[in-house]
């Protein structure tokens, strides 16, 4: 079977004047770990619910694991995993009431199911906790376990990892490439940089449109093509506004204890002389990599 | 007298059993932002409610611009602006109005708010939504005015409890932009500072974030586990104890390269970034793993195109000091 598993084409909808999602198309394959990026508002968390059947698109079409996401929603949704921003889980029951619950509703009534899928979220021995003591990072893997619970092909992650810590999110993570290796295909959106790199492809959107969906190293190389400086300047805050005005920048921006510049035109020495002129002590300008975050500010903006 | 605008010294707090807080020590340049990271439970919003005397310590002393915040309480809130994790803002209030309770609340009149609500309003590019309700901004927005509230009493230390949560980078940019210009330019928080109390006139700053590459853009970080500050330092002083141990694979297949480096003692930790992995290795140990691993991902039937040792950072460390026991 080599048919994709979302067939997205000329999906657009309206809200009134609004366009939110706008003539856009994507494929995703099997065992994909595909990630979907963009500002506050661009339209991500639309797409997923045209993708889920929540709503009707406007114009094009939406084909999940070989049906009409809209006509035939109730097949999609009995195969599709949805996990939201904000978690659904009710803090009044524990870990394992809340996931019977869920399983009910999906028509999951197996014991040894339930059991399975709370051993695979790593929340086995937790399960009569009160989700309301329990930690963003726990009541995250709940909230996967329960997206989880009727053995989805396809998963929807819409920011699962907003506000957990590093370490949580590293073993979920981890989770994630083991579901993935078992076949189930995951699109995830995220406001996190890093967590995009993790993905095998990345969409970017912005008002509506999907600019580019590629690999993370085919993204860095055809959107980023000035080279990256790293600029060690102070005060940094000075260093910004003089390089921002510099003519042939592209792009500067705050990274860390220093300033990234993007430039196909300006070099180390011509920023040197400037910044030395205006006063400011140039500690050390060196080549950078582009990261994702590069790609994202550089379409975003 | 020091040049510290906030010191704390041997901070504790009990919730019950759980020793929340237990013997921090901090010390808070002028102009410094500082950053407290670590895991959920670590104790950084504890920490920070007990900066702004929102709670109080079991034991432990803190002193804001030279005010004792047990003894000269308001004296010491008078100079902090804070912003909680879920920063509350009436929905059906204007900007401008939401701006106006919080000033009135911290007891500033009418001659002084307006023109400061302005200001700062201006500062953080909310000027042309004053009008605006608060219910109808975007988040990013919403954060800009969370902000503002907060710095409309002029206030000399700005505590930030995750500020940056589910928001995206264009929008984190614009905001550190913000908080970097109030650190290196006072005049904006402070323009006609009425604090004698202490002689320099910086801003300083302490953020919580559980985002690596925020607290990258900190002068200093404080790792915080079970209560303490285990590890302090700058950003690259903390990110050089790891350097050289982690390197970067790419190869065939993806799995392969993963179960063999999981499998080699000298290997901290695996990390897949799409198709390449991330492996932390025992100190010392790099050149060594360096030379091994080809030959074991041969053996085991893969094929490793690259492998080299890459910059660590900021979430290498977090990693690293939240499993050393």
């Amino acid at each position: 079977m080599s048919l994709p598993v979302i067939y997205v084409e000329n999906l657009t909808r309206r809200f009134g004047d609004f366009v939110a999602v706008d003539h856009i198309n994507f494929e995703v394959n099997a065992g994909e770990v595909v990630g979907y990026l963009g500002p506050n508002g661009s339209g991500k968390t639309t797409t997923i619910r045209m993708l889920l059947g929540l709503l009707e698109p406007s114009e094009g079409e939406a084909t999940v694991l070989g049906f009409d996401a809209f006509r035939q929603s109730e097949e999609v949704r009995k195969r599709v995993g949805y996990m939201s921003q904000k978690f659904a889980i009710y803090d009044d029951l524990t870990t394992l009431e809340n996931l019977t619950f869920y399983g009910g509703v999906y028509g999951v009534n197996d014991k040894a199911r339930i059991q399975h899928t709370l051993e695979l979220v790593g929340l086995k021995g937790h399960e009569n906790t009160l989700t309301r003591d329990m930690s963003t990072g726990w009541r995250q893997r709940l909230s996967l376990g329960i997206a989880l619970v009727h053995e989805p092909k396809l998963l929807f992650l819409d920011e699962p990892t907003s506000g957990v810590d590093p370490t949580a999110r590293r073993a979920f993570w981890d989770l994630i490439y083991e579901l993935a290796e078992g076949g189930v295909t995951i699109l995830v959106t995220t406001h996190y940089m890093d967590e995009a790199e993790y993905c095998e492809r990345v969409g970017v959107m912005r008002d509506g449109k999907l600019l580019a969906m590629d690999t993370p190293t085919n993204l860095k190389k055809s959107i980023i093509t000035g080279d990256v400086w790293e600029v060690y300047a102070h005060p940094l805050e000075q260093g910004l506004e003089i390089l921002s005005a510099m003519p042939g920048v592209e792009r500067v921006g705050l990274a860390g204890d220093h300033l990234r510049v993007i430039s196909s035109k300006v070099g180390k020495t011509a920023m040197k002389g400037l910044l030395s002129r205006e006063g400011l002590s140039v500690e050390k300008i060196e080549r950078g990599e582009p990261t994702l975050e590069d790609v994202f500010l550089a379409l975003a903006r | 007298m020091t040049n510290y605008l906030v010191q704390a010294s041997n901070l504790q707090k009990h919730f019950g059993d759980t020793h929340a807080v237990n013997g921090v020590d901090l010390n808070i340049g002028s102009g410094e932002i500082y950053g407290l990271v670590g895991s959920d439970g670590a104790g950084k919003t504890t920490t920070i409610r007990l900066l702004v005397g929102a709670l109080l310590p079991d034991k432990g002393d803190v002193t804001i611009c030279g005010y004792d915040l047990r003894k000269q309480t308001e004296l010491a809130r008078s100079t902090i602006g804070y912003l909680s994790q879920r920063f509350s803002m009436y929905e059906d209030l204007t900007v401008l109005e939401n701006i106006r309770f919080f000033a009135e609340i911290r007891g500033l009149s009418s001659t002084e708010w307006l023109p400061r609500s302005m200001e700062i309003l201006e500062f953080v590019g909310l000027d042309k939504f004053k009008d605006r309700r608060a219910g109808q901004l975007s988040g990013g927005m919403k954060q800009k005015l969370g902000l503002a509230s907060a710095l409309v009493t002029r206030p000399r230390l700005l505590l930030l409890d995750e500020p940056t949560t589910g928001v995206d980078p264009v929008t984190r940019q614009d905001f550190w932009q913000l908080v970097i210009k109030l650190v290196s330019q006072p005049a904006i928080a402070n323009p006609k500072s009425q604090i004698q109390n202490h002689e320099s006139n910086g801003v300083s700053v302490i953020i919580s974030t559980p985002y690596m590459d925020e607290a990258s853009r900190c002068h200093r970080v404080g790792f915080m586990k079970k209560g303490k500050i285990i590890a302090e330092d700058t950003p690259s002083n903390l990110r050089a104890h790891l350097n050289g141990r982690v390197l970067e694979l790419r190869g065939n297949p993806i799995n392969i390269l993963r179960h063999v480096a999981h499998q080699d003692e000298d290997v901290e930790d695996v990390a897949a970034f799409g198709d390449k992995l991330h492996v932390r290795v025992r100190a010392g140990k790099s050149s060594l793993i360096m030379k091994r691993l080809p030959k074991e991902i041969e053996s085991a039937g893969g094929e490793l195109t690259e492998l080299r040792a890459i910059p660590t950072t900021l979430e290498d460390v977090f990693i690293a000091l939240s499993e050393d026991q």
